[in-house]
């Protein structure tokens, strides 16, 4: 046990398909790692074909609920701008929101503008971050499939996740299959400030 | 990745509950597992696919054509002498229950554990919100309920336990939260791992499988008698426990009795209200431990055997107040009604009044009760944004052939009056308002079904969808019942050559599987003399053959016959 954290709780917003049961997975053994209880929850079917879908990882001393509850979460990872606006149920004034600078738009709406969702996030808290994480991703690496890895790293080199970014990196190294490892290891290496 | 079915005793893996009810099986010698994949149990088919396909095991796995058959080819193997498990989700349940009734009388010879996976808020479940709970009473079967992965993994192997002693099969009964719930497992010694696969042997005993009157109702004496037994076994078994049972020594004038993930948002809601309150866990929903709740809730049945007296001072020691704290339906809370009656009739109990019977159990719904129940004070906090938070339904995948299909059926029946009939798949995203193609939606085989009866009663057009894993699963009685009382439905069977949305298992169709069944074959050989296979990026001709057979007077069928992308990209 590296320190004496109570709990943390993340929940990560995004649409299906977007690798959120991967993040929950690398988050939930760096946690793990570290010496700390760790339960999360995930959705698997239907609702991940296009849907939206948030999972949640809490970690600390002892942990017994999978879930987040309402108001709770320290930190709302969103991988899409919009969806960040579905994490407003699990934040509270200190919650930290560090959102992925990307649109997936939904179907027969006009999509919203950043001002429009920062603004509504800013009611609640006023740590929001938005980063350009598939543009850089894009840019640097040629693909846009890392964008979900570059944000959780970015958050432990920015401490907004109490864990060490060692932990991470191991934890890549230990969840990723072979064939894309280094591209995921560049990713981690990328979000290095 | 870490290698889920290493053989590693002690040592601590991060599991899905559905992972760890792998694991418990391995561990307990499993030798025969079949299923019909459904959310949110499908990863155990996924998984015992998987290890069966590299060869890592050495039983038996089969992803049947339905749960019914699924739990038929289990029973089978249990009545030949192997350790069988069969899983499936809610709705499966129901499939198969024909099958189950008298599996139960008959009792099982190999020991048999049943999982059966709820869905409560409907995450992954279209047509109810099922409560599985009901099948304990009714069945006289018993039912266990895992609250985390740890537990799925350890009621797995007393389940198999309890079979193999009682001679019943036994249902392990999870819901999302608990079979998508993620947490460190304590691994245990895999059996029988890399030896030969076991074969069993079916040794006649007419008066053991045959169920026939009069013998059937022996049986079921014999039934309710080992129901009698596993209650015994329940008041002592350590699954049913008390969590701070220092309290209720110290009478604790409050209560709270809780199963399933239920438990684990009651022990951080007492942290988060800072209470101390006595927590009855019962991992048996079936057959409950009544004395161990009695106990709980009347001092003087705690102190039967010693002063057996209803003395005042006793009964004033009694719990003032219960909170039931179960998901949907209240079976728990109906129970301890009956049962304080009997001993301590004053109870005062809490359950469904500050709990919905609708959608499932959340951390703050669960605060906020016990809030209620304790007079704390415990505010929500209430965010009016006066904003719209847009909703992003699922939709079919980018590129999907089903989007080939929508568009010609608009173009076909443009400015037509066209009933459409939904079914279970990705197809029911056919409902969505973008696609607008799905008028009722059911069970799985019955847009068929239900297309025959409103033909009968209306006549009017009507088009019903049916993928082919359903086709194969329900389908084909529907569509014998069409032909054989004679309506004219069209019948898009979408044949997309896997079992797409629970995760792309294959079905007994060709080419899901080499030399698999023709669906074709099997239309014709029910009679259906208009039938067209077509692939849907031909639009013209599927355009004009859809025009031309919702004209018919008896059943037509079309084949739209396409891979899923995630076929075609294998």
């Amino acid at each position: 046990m590296s320190n004496n954290l109570d709990q943390f709780n993340i929940v990560i917003v995004g649409t299906g398909g977007q690798g959120q049961i991967t993040l929950l997975q690398i988050l939930a053994e760096a946690a793990s790692l570290e010496g700390y209880d760790v339960r999360t929850s995930e959705l698997h079917g239907l609702s991940q074909r296009g849907g939206s879908v948030e999972v949640h990882i809490r970690f600390g001393r002892k942990t017994y609920s999978p879930m987040v509850a309402k108001g709770k979460a320290d930190l709302i990872l969103a991988l899409e701008e919009q969806e960040a606006l579905k994490g407003i149920y699990y934040a509270n004034s200190k919650t930290n929101f560090l959102i992925n600078k990307y649109i997936i738009p939904i179907s027969l709406t006009k999509p919203l503008s950043e001002k429009e969702i920062s603004d509504n996030l800013k009611k609640i808290t006023k740590k929001v971050i938005i980063i350009p994480a598939t543009e850089i991703c894009k840019e640097k690496l040629g693909t846009e499939v890392v964008a979900g890895i570059y944000l959780i790293s970015f958050a432990a080199f920015k401490n907004l996740i109490p864990l060490k970014s060692e932990s991470i990196q191991k934890t890549i190294k230990k969840i990723i299959p072979e064939k894309y490892l280094e591209l995921n290891l560049k990713t981690f290496n990328l979000a290095r400030p | 990745m870490e290698d889920i079915f290493q053989n590693n005793p002690n040592k601590k893996l991060i599991l899905l509950g559905n992972e760890a009810i792998v694991r418990g099986a391995l561990e307990a010698g499993v030798n025969f597992v079949s299923t019909y994949p459904g959310t949110p149990a499908s990863e155990i088919g996924n998984l015992f696919f998987e290890i069966s396909q590299k060869k890592k095991w050495s039983g038996y796995f089969e992803f049947s054509t339905n749960e019914k058959v699924a739990l038929e080819a289990g029973i089978g193997a249990s009545f030949s002498g192997l350790k069988t498990l069969v899983a499936m989700k809610n709705f499966g349940l129901n499939v198969c229950l024909d099958a189950l009734f008298p599996f139960v009388y008959t009792g099982v010879k190999g020991p048999a554990v049943i999982i059966v996976a709820d869905d409560p808020s409907c995450h992954s479940s279209a047509q109810s919100e099922e409560n599985s709970r009901f099948i304990a009473e009714a069945a006289n079967i018993p039912v266990l309920e895992p609250s985390d992965p740890q537990e799925c993994k350890d009621f797995v192997k007393l389940g198999f336990q309890l079979s193999e002693k009682y001679k019943i099969p036994i249902i392990i009964r999870t819901t999302t939260r608990v079979a998508h719930q993620k947490m460190p497992v304590i691994l245990g010694k895999i059996q029988n791992q890399n030896s030969k696969i076991q074969k069993g042997k079916f040794i006649k005993d007419v008066k053991r499988f045959v169920t026939l009157p009069p013998r059937v109702l022996e049986m079921k004496k014999e039934l309710l008698e080992k129901i009698e037994k596993i209650k015994i076994f329940s008041e002592q078994s350590k699954i049913n426990f008390v969590h701070n049972s220092k309290l209720l020594t110290r009478n604790s004038k409050l209560g709270i009795i809780t199963s399933g993930v239920g438990y684990l948002y009651v022990i951080e809601a007492l942290q988060e209200l800072n209470l101390s309150i006595p927590v009855l866990k019962l991992g048996f929903f079936y057959p409950l431990p009544k004395e161990k709740i009695k106990n709980f809730i009347s001092r003087a049945s705690r102190q039967r055997g010693e002063a057996r007296d209803e003395s005042p001072a006793l009964s004033d020691q009694n719990l003032k107040k219960v909170l039931i704290v179960e998901e949907l339906e209240p079976y728990l809370e109906k129970e301890v009604t009956r049962i304080a009656k009997e001993v301590n009739c004053k109870l005062e109990i809490f359950g469904k009044n500050l709990i919905s019977e609708v959608g499932e159990l959340k951390p703050e719904i669960v605060t906020s009760a016990i809030a209620k129940f304790t007079n704390k004070k415990y505010k929500l906090q209430i965010r009016n944004l006066k904003f719209k938070i847009p909703k992003r339904l699922p939709r079919l995948c980018p590129g999907c052939p089903y989007w080939l299909v929508i568009s010609a059926i608009k173009k076909a029946t443009e400015g037509k009056e066209v009933i459409f009939g939904g079914e279970i798949g990705c197809y029911m995203l056919f409902g969505t308002p973008a696609v607008n193609l799905q008028d009722y939606l059911s069970c799985m085989g019955s847009s068929v079904g239900i297309a025959h009866g409103i033909k009968k009663a209306t006549g009017q057009k009507i088009i019903s969808f049916i993928g082919d894993s359903s086709f194969f699963h329900a389908g084909i009685p529907a569509l014998i019942n069409t032909v054989f009382n004679k309506s004219n439905p069209l019948i898009i069977i979408l044949e997309n050559q896997t079992t797409a949305m629970t995760g792309h298992q294959p079905h007994p169709g060709a080419p899901a599987t080499p030399d698999g069944i023709k669906i074709e074959n099997i239309v014709s050989a029910c009679g259906v003399k208009n039938l067209k296979i077509i692939d849907q990026i031909n639009q013209e001709g599927l355009i004009n053959i859809i025009k031309e057979f919702l004209e018919k007077d008896e059943v037509s069928v079309i084949i739209a016959r396409h891979p899923c992308i995630f076929v075609a990209k294998k």
